[in-house]
């Protein structure tokens, strides 16, 4: 379904995502005929869904960022729901993941300090229906984040 | 910390949506010149609010599966095994997300694999080979969804 073409593309795309279609071309060896062509492709097929920018929420003041990792309640049979539309109502909440194993749900919470986290921490997470166990993963610092496919 | 006005936020917000339009196109959603939308977007950027750009693919469209979250601890400690332990698995292609973090464990992965049995032979070879890993807990992720966060 690709091929050496979209692969290499999609490489460089990923490798630096500012690049414009003339950029790609000339990193991948083609014409940006081509290159556009490809691109516009890929888009059309759904593989290439876009690009979004990336927000530094410390860049923003927000210096704590917290992974909670929650077991729910399952006797309940609209647990997930009932949890999941309720962390979409708190806006420091900037990704909720959902999961097959010992956790079910991680939230990932930012904060602008320890006191606002605590505060947040005890008004609104705890408030959250269903939930069974609950433990706290503080990021320290982010090594690596490119999201990156092996392609 | 970088004081938003409500522009700015809605700027922020189109560009979380898609980066990958001109000035022109975005400002156009919030009632913005070209000119006056491209100088926010450069203070924004300036100010580190705006740190680059993320690719969407479709992993799976692209082969790419299974995704797991390991919570990985380190079976000894010191200075020299942490850094042994950074580098190695920065390096690894699979691994997409390195967070160092405080709690029960002392890092969190993203590992991205083509089906279960890619990711066994990515977790036999290559994280449990790393530097000082300990116990490694591992959550299949099933669902990933991105909030706006509070802006």
């Amino acid at each position: 379904m690709l091929d050496d073409l979209d692969r290499r593309i999609l490489r460089q795309l990923q490798a630096d995502p500012s690049l414009t279609a003339a950029d790609l071309a000339g990193r991948a060896g083609v014409t940006a005929l081509r290159a556009t062509r490809r691109l516009a492709r890929l888009e059309e097929r759904g593989i290439l869904r876009g690009r979004r920018a990336r927000i530094d929420w410390t860049a923003l003041g927000y210096a704590v960022a917290v992974s909670l990792r929650f077991t729910l309640e399952k006797t309940q049979s609209n647990a997930f729901d009932a949890f999941i539309s309720a962390a979409r109502e708190i806006p420091e909440v900037v990704e909720i993941q959902t999961f097959l194993g010992r956790v079910d749900v991680r939230l990932y919470v930012i904060a602008r300090d320890m006191a606002h986290y605590q505060q947040l921490y005890r008004e609104r997470i705890l408030a959250l229906p269903h939930i069974a166990e609950l433990e706290a993963l503080m990021t320290v610092a982010t090594l690596k984040n490119d999201e990156s496919l092996p392609l | 910390m970088t004081d938003l006005d409500a522009t700015d936020r809605a700027l922020l917000r189109e560009m979380t949506r898609d980066a990958g339009r001109s000035a022109a196109a975005v400002g156009d959603t919030v009632g913005l010149s070209q000119p006056a939308t491209w100088r926010r977007l450069r203070r924004l950027r300036d100010a580190g609010v705006l740190a680059g750009q993320r690719v969407d693919l479709d992993a799976e469209a692209l082969g790419f599966g299974v995704t797991v979250f390991l919570g990985v601890k380190l079976a000894t400690k010191g200075r020299v095994s942490l850094e042994d332990f950074e580098r190695a698995v920065t390096a690894i292609p699979e691994v997409q997300l390195v967070e160092h973090v405080l709690g029960m464990y002392d890092y969190r992965l993203r590992v991205v694999a083509r089906d279960l049995s890619d990711f066994e032979r990515v977790l036999r070879r290559r994280i449990m080979t790393l530097p000082g890993v300990g116990d490694v807990e591992a959550n299949v992720l099933l669902s990933d969804e991105r909030r706006p966060g509070p802006i």
